[in-house]
């Protein structure tokens, strides 16, 4: 080879294309606001009925992955999701999609071994890393909590 | 007799006697659209699975070459077949009802060439009468072995290329008549060190040049000599980085480059981003449209030189980059002395 | 009114994903790894909450807020039962969400069929 791997490397940054943010960046503003504004929508519709705020958001969080899953099932949610970008993948129509499409996906190896042991193969780490996140703080919450006592 | 100049191989008997493509219903909206010998509109022929329909791809492939020969499958010495799947299962299921004997390999998007390569030297050696070289990918079932599931809402970035879903079969013996494959040269494992599961194309353009080059080199011959040098699926970031690399040494390839991956699909109207890739996407072309062209004349010399990234999906979680390697084949439509 | 911050919000939160994805090498699943943990700590440290009452679902439906309902979660449950609230408080907020695509999940893959993609 004539060339090193650092000069390859340079030469390789140049010729490959990035993605054209003026398109990408307003397209995940857009397709994440309205997901969000949908949420909102649910929210006060599912309030109105005299649920707590808090149930509501239960409900609405419910409601956004019922949808995911459905669009998923459909195929029309990857369709989307190649527009959209960061549009669908921050909200938790993001999260319902990785659950979903795995467990279709291999749902041809079994129902066991396929659906169920792979479901959580994409969305897994957003729960390992969120819940023991959520531990270390619970842990330096409660010594907190002695000290101020 | 010695048919060896370096590490190239050059042949005096072999031709590729019949051949046959078959496609999806994308490869089939493409430019070339038309050409196979079998379109699979909905990518799965009755199969029940993604990797089932794979092997159905190849198994259809062989059986037009079959037919075309007239031979039946008892008469064919081996069949030399690989793809993309885990233990290639798209060759081994797809063939296994013909009861060839049977020669498994991997050189990833390569495999075509290495198939040919390896089906001309039994030939010319005199081992062999009959050897049909196969392969196939398909896009389904290299997303979900590589990539992501299918219904998933992944982003796919600029440089990424799109798997096609084809299969190619060729019969490789000694009849005297074009396509002639001339000479061979197997190519060395190149690691440019790229890491980027989405830029294939960057990872394997070192090792076409590299093959290329010596390929050349041995054979004592420019680009010029050429009517075509066909690459598999560099996709638009190889093809320009192969350019590159060739400038370099103050050769310029790009007149007489084209590559299978930028052709098999129109990347205006066709949602490819980089270009075709796959081991199927230039057997497609070879077996649907170079072939022909070349046994009848109307293209004298050419180069087909597939490109395969040797891409593991955990050697990258690893930390591991992506290597890539090429084979090179010359055909022409003149038997050689 | 709450609709429009709803939507700048839960944009912002969005195009700032996009920015990641297309800006440095970091791959989509590492992102959303971040916004999780990067809700956690903004919920421990009082930020997030603020943000959620301001901007309901805009905050709420992004996986920041995911990871600000983990940290309510366990902040609540130590409050109420001590250290081992540590443990119990996070699935306990977010198992609404998390059991929902799990059935859900199911549910489709049981009806519907895996995609194929063809490209039209």
């Amino acid at each position: 080879m004539n060339i090193s791997n650092e000069e390859y490397g340079e030469l390789t940054k140049r010729r490959s294309h990035n993605s054209k943010l003026y398109k990408t960046v307003p397209m995940a503003f857009l397709t994440g606001g309205l997901i969000c504004t949908l949420g909102q929508l649910l929210t006060n519709l599912y309030m109105m009925t005299g649920i707590s705020r808090d149930t509501a958001s239960s409900l609405t969080s419910i409601s956004l992955i019922f949808l995911s899953i459905l669009f998923t099932g459909l195929e029309w949610y990857d369709r989307i999701a190649q527009h959209a970008g960061a549009g669908t993948l921050v909200p938790i129509t993001g999260f319902a999609n990785a659950v979903a499409s795995p467990a279709l996906e291999f749902k041809s190896e079994g129902y066991v071994l396929g659906l169920g042991a792979k479901m959580f193969v994409i969305a897994g780490p957003v729960i390992v890393y969120g819940v023991s996140a959520s531990v270390v703080y619970g842990i330096i919450y409660y010594i907190v909590g002695l000290f101020m006592k | 007799m010695k048919y060896c100049e370096g590490r190239t191989m050059c042949f005096r008997k072999p031709s590729v006697l019949d051949f046959a493509a078959v496609a999806g219903k994308t490869e089939n909206e493409g430019p070339f659209g038309g050409i196979f010998d079998e379109v699979i509109e909905d990518n799965k022929g009755g199969a029940e699975t993604w990797e089932q329909a794979e092997a159905l791809f190849q198994r259809r492939a062989v059986g037009h070459v079959l037919r075309k020969s007239g031979l039946e499958p008892d008469r064919i010495d081996l069949v030399v077949a690989g793809d993309l799947l885990n233990q290639c299962v798209g060759s081994s299921y797809g063939l296994k009802d013909y009861y060839m004997p049977f020669l498994g390999i991997y050189g990833a998007c390569s495999t075509f060439a290495e198939g040919l390569l390896l089906g001309a030297a039994l030939v010319n050696a005199g081992y062999m009468d009959a050897v049909i070289a196969s392969t196939s990918s398909h896009y389904s079932t290299a997303e979900r072995q590589f990539r992501f599931p299918l219904n998933y809402g992944g982003v796919r970035t600029p440089t990424s290329q799109w798997t096609a879903t084809a299969a190619g079969a060729a019969l490789i013996g000694s009849s005297g008549k074009p396509p002639f494959i001339r000479a061979a040269t197997i190519g060395k494992i190149e690691d440019m060190g790229i890491t980027d599961l989405n830029n294939m194309g960057a990872a394997m353009a070192g090792a076409a040049y590299d093959t290329l080059t010596r390929h050349m080199k041995h054979r004592g011959t420019h680009p010029e000599n050429y009517d075509l040098i066909i690459t598999g699926d560099l996709g638009q970031v190889g093809s320009d980085l192969l350019y590159d690399l060739f400038r370099r040494d103050g050769v310029d390839i790009k007149s007489r480059h084209k590559d299978c991956g930028m052709l098999l699909y129109d990347r205006t109207m066709q949602d490819v981003h980089a270009g075709g890739s796959g081991c199927g996407c230039s057997a497609a072309m070879m077996c649907g449209h170079f072939f022909g062209r070349i046994r009848d004349g109307e293209l004298k010399k050419v180069l087909y030189c597939a490109t395969g990234a040797l891409m593991s999906p955990t050697m990258v979680q690893q930390g591991g980059s992506i290597p890539g390697i090429a084979h090179c084949v010359e055909l022409s439509s003149e038997q050689g002395g | 009114m709450d609709y429009l911050w709803a939507f700048i919000v839960g944009g912002i939160l969005c195009a700032a994903g996009q920015l990641l994805i297309d800006l440095t090498k970091l791959t989509p699943a590492r992102i959303l790894v971040s916004y999780v943990v990067a809700g956690v700590i903004l919920g421990a440290v009082g930020v997030y909450q603020p943000l959620v009452d301001f901007a309901g679902a805009g905050a709420s439906v992004p996986l920041t807020g995911f990871g600000n309902l983990l940290a309510k979660g366990v902040r609540e449950a130590v409050d109420q039962s001590g250290l081992i609230g540590a443990v119990t408080g996070g699935l306990t907020s977010c198992a609404a969400g998390v059991t929902a695509a799990i059935f859900l999940g199911l549910i489709a893959a049981l009806c519907f069929k895996s995609g194929s993609k063809i490209n039209s």
